[in-house]
Formats: C-alpha cells, structure tokens, sequence
C-alpha cells in the first residue's frame, strides 16, 4: 500500500499562478493558470501567435533574455517561486532544460557538444560515462558511439534533434522544455523523437509545444489550449486530460481548433 | 495542343540582353582594377628586381646605393607591428565584445558606434598628429617605438572594433540560446558559445588592421622623421624607421639607383605583407573549416 500513499501524494513539479507576460507595451499572455505535473508529458497547442511559446519560455527564464520584457504572477517549482528576487535564472535552466524548435548543435564534435552543459555547470565525475548515459537515453548512442568525434553538423536533421536532448539531457534536469521539437524534421525524424518522449517521461518531466495536434494527441497526457484573444493576446481556454480535450471538450472554442473549423 | 510562347521570348530576349550589358559593367570594373594593380606590379619588379639581395635586407642605410639596406626599417616594421598587434588585438576585441554583448541599448551606446566607424575614416595623417602631441611630447614616450605602435593601434582600433563587431553579430542566436538554455552565464556563454564561432570573422578583421598598419607612411613620418638609422631598436623606448619611410626616403633621392633600391624595398614589403596575409588566411581557414563541417 506503500504505492498508493506515494500515488496520493501531490505530484505536481511546476505551478503557473496568474501569469501575464509583457513585451514591452505587448501583452503576450494574460493571467494564466495551470498545475503541470510531474513525470507527465503536457502538451501546449494552439494558432500560431497564441502564446505558446512564450509560455514555454516563462518556465525557464529564457525571456529574461529580452531587454524589455515583464512578468507577472508566479511561477512555482517544486517550492520555489522561479521569479523571486533571490533566484538566479542560471540555476533554473540547469534544472529545467530546453530544446528547441530547429536543431541547434554547436559547431563542435558530438562528444563536446554533449560535454558542454557539463563543462558550463562545472561537471567533476566520468565525462565519459555521463555522455554514454545521455546519448542511450536520446537513443542516439548506438549510431554514434563510435564517431563521437565526428562533427555534429556531420549528423541527419532527426540526429541532431536528438544530439540537442542528449545535451540538454546530460545535465540531469527535471524537466526538459521541447519548443516544437519537430518542426523541421522529416516525418521518420518525427516519429523517432516522438517514441523518445514517450520513454523520457518516465524520468522527467516535459512540456511540449507543438502546432501538430496530432502530435500533442499521441504523445501528451495532459493539453493545454492557448488562444490569442483581444489584442493578440494569448490566454488560456482549457486544459485538461489530453483525451477529454480531444474526445469531449468543454469548450466551444477547443472543439473548432481540433476539428478545423477554426482559421 | 501547342504552346505559345510567343510572349515570353519577346520579354526573354530583352532580359537576357539587360542581363549582359550588367555582366559586361562588372567585367570592366575587375578589369580596371586588375590592370591598375598588374601594371603596377610589373613597374615595380621590372626596376626593382635586381636590387633585392642579401644587402637591401641586411644591410644599414648608406650614401652609396650598392651598399645601402633596409635591415633597420625592416627588423623596426616587425618589433613595431607585434607590438601593434599586442596592444590592439585586446583592447579591439574587447571593445568590440563589450559593445555587442554586454552595453546597455542607450544613446552613449550609439554614440560611442557612430563615432567608431567615423574614426575608421580619419585620415591616416591626424593619427600621427595626435600621436606625435599626446605620446611623444605629453606622456614624454620620446620618438620611440612603443610611442609609434601607441599610435598605429589608434589608427587601427576602429577597423577591428567593426569587424569584430560584425563577426560577433553573426554568431546564430540559436548558439546562444542553446548554451544560456544550458545554465551558462553570460561570460560563459560568450567564452564557449559566441567567441569560437567568430574567431574566423575576428582574425579577418586583425589581418585587415595590421595590414593597414604595415604600409602607412604618414603618421610615422610625424612620429620618426628617422632614415639614417644604423642600429636596432631593442627595448621599445628605442628610436627606430619602418619600411615605408626608408622606401618614401628613396624615391625622393635625385639619383636613378635609389629608385631601383625603392622599387626592390616595395617588393621586400609586398613580400611580408603576403607572407603575414596567407598564414592569417590559412589559421582562418583551419579554424573555418572545423566550425562548418
């Protein structure tokens, strides 16, 4: 009975609380609100300019990285609200890592770019054997392993995805943040990340933006619907199990974007 | 069925015909340049050439044009150059590291970048000026080579602060991205994630300065005002010539041999200045080519 009691024990890693996010004088998302939880795949989809990615990056602090932005409401991770003055953003991204959009290797053999999240963050054990370890968990490790001083830029598009997971995975973050981790891939590309997602949930947590809903269909167990309302802003119409969002939404908007009635 | 294609031809002769006249305008422009270079390179070797031997290299300047050399201007163009190159390569990349990754976006900013690429267009000469009254006479350098190197990293510090800057800019923001996404910090992700991938971009900018550097006359004519040197500089507050002073004191001689000792002084420049180009170009290239694999 001991996993009952485990089961019953909260389970949720991040909690966004009345988030808004500003680029300046635009307001990208208004007052969001949602539990993600751990060890689940949660999915954000919705229109192009909805949000989704910004949403995203709130998890990270990447947005930091813009002169102008602001953020309000909280962001709460494990017990720690990620936005409080005393937290260094460097801190979080090296628990909550991120791949993005289209591959992105550096310019360096396929080792080095694995090594490099363990060099930033000032790695003291097996180089070696943490590389091995985030390669077989990308499931890259077998059509590397004996090139890994190749080039990365030497790899298939599909690899280097999967070479940016291995580097975001090498850090051992709690949750790993895919901004459309597809999106440039051809379809067996597609499919092999897909299959990984399905198996990295069972030791981290992830959040996966995607304007495929079939892909938030096949890999997510939780959704998250953004539209953009007045003002191009983005807000957040339902979230829920990923098969009550697609089966029986509760909202009428949802039920148009899944079905294509939207435009 | 057929096809007209009546129309197109019309329209097609008449791009194709604009196409060529274009291509012909850019054909003369190389062409005039090439020949202003070539015929420039064969005057230079055809009266130069039989002047470039071990004594041009070697030897003290003279009144006797057999006997007289460039080894003071020459061994004075290299200290002067490393030395150069040590105060400008630090202080350019660093500028330039400065004002890309880390200046606040505000109006000194701009205005430190607007002046940057106007000083790139100040004549070589107020350089030596400027040179001459703040490191000769104000900071009492004397006419010395570390006063002269001062002087040629001012005159060069805005081209390689701009081309620097520009390769810094280049670098995909997708790299910084990635390396931020992975815990760096700022330092760190411009140590491992930017530099690296503009360092081919730096060292084009490095041999474009030093280059300049190597053939200006007019700012060490206001600095030098040397010829007739027979030693060596050694220590850096030595008094010393360069090339283009020695070679600019030669043409300016009444007697025909000087200017073949001239011409075979360009040609000893010419020389160095490849010689220093092509091992820029072929670290570039290495460096290049393992960042584009």
């Amino acid at each position: 009975m001991i996993l009952n009691n485990e089961q019953n024990k909260s389970n949720i890693i991040l909690r966004v609380k009345n988030l808004s996010f500003y680029y300046g004088a635009f307001q990208a998302l208004k007052n969001i609100s949602l539990d993600i939880e751990a060890n689940k795949v949660t999915a954000i989809i919705g229109p192009s300019g909805c949000g989704k990615s910004t949403l995203l990056r709130c998890f990270n602090r990447m947005n930091d990285l813009f002169s102008k932005s602001k953020l309000e409401g909280q962001i709460i991770f494990d017990d720690l609200d990620i936005y409080s003055q005393s937290i260094d953003p460097v801190l979080i991204r090296s628990k909550i890592g991120m791949v993005f959009q289209k591959p992105n290797p550096f310019p360096k053999s396929i080792y080095d770019n694995v090594a490099f999240g363990l060099r930033i963050n000032g790695f003291a054990g097996n180089y070696d054997e943490e590389i091995e370890r985030a390669l077989i968990q990308s499931a890259l490790w077998d059509e590397v392993k004996d090139r890994l001083k190749d080039n990365a830029y030497s790899l298939s598009g599909g690899q280097q995805q999967r070479l940016c997971i291995a580097r975001a995975l090498a850090i051992r973050p709690d949750v790993i943040l895919l901004d459309e981790p597809t999106s440039a891939l051809d379809p067996i590309g597609t499919v092999k990340i897909e299959d990984l997602v399905n198996v990295l949930k069972n030791d981290y947590t992830i959040i996966i933006v995607t304007h495929n809903m079939q892909q938030a269909a096949r890999v997510s167990d939780k959704t998250a619907f953004l539209l953009s309302g007045e003002d191009r802003c983005g807000i957040l119409i339902e979230y829920d199990y990923t098969k009550n969002i697609f089966s029986n939404p509760k909202m009428k908007e949802t039920e148009d974007y899944i079905t294509g009635r939207f435009s | 069925m057929s096809i007209d294609f009546k129309l197109n031809q019309n329209n097609l002769s008449r791009r194709k015909f604009i196409g060529i006249i274009f291509l012909a305008f850019c054909l003369l422009g190389v062409l005039v340049a090439m020949m202003g270079l070539i015929s420039l390179l064969i005057q230079v070797i055809l009266q130069g050439y039989e002047w470039v031997t071990p004594n041009l290299i070697f030897n003290y300047p003279s009144r006797h044009p057999e006997q007289a050399g460039l080894w003071a201007a020459l061994i004075g163009t290299l200290y002067m150059m490393g030395l150069t190159a040590l105060i400008t390569v630090p202080t350019g990349v660093g500028a330039a590291i400065y004002l890309e990754e880390y200046a606040p976006k505000n109006w000194i900013t701009s205005f430190i970048e607007i002046n940057t690429s106007n000083l790139a267009g100040v004549p070589s000469i107020v350089y030596g000026l400027l040179g001459l009254s703040i490191f000769v006479y104000f900071l009492k350098l004397e006419r010395s080579i570390l006063a002269g190197s001062l002087t040629m990293s001012l005159l060069i510090l805005p081209v390689l602060i701009l081309a620097s800057r520009e390769a810094i800019k280049a670098v995909p923001r997708a790299h910084r991205e990635a390396a931020f996404a992975l815990g760096g910090d700022k330092w760190q992700v411009v140590k491992m994630a930017v530099l690296p991938n503009a360092f081919p971009g730096i060292l084009t900018g490095v041999i474009l300065a030093l280059s300049r550097a190597i053939g200006e006359a007019a700012p060490m004519v206001a600095i030098t005002a040397l010829v007739y040197i027979t030693f060596i500089p050694v220590t850096p507050m030595d008094r010393f010539t360069v090339m283009p002073i020695q070679i600019f004191n030669w043409i300016s001689r009444p007697q025909d041999d000087f200017r073949g000792l001239a011409a075979g002084g360009i040609i000893v420049l010419l020389i160095l200045l490849l010689s220093m180009n092509s091992v820029a170009v072929i670290l570039r290239n290495k460096f290049q080519k393992r960042s584009e694999e």
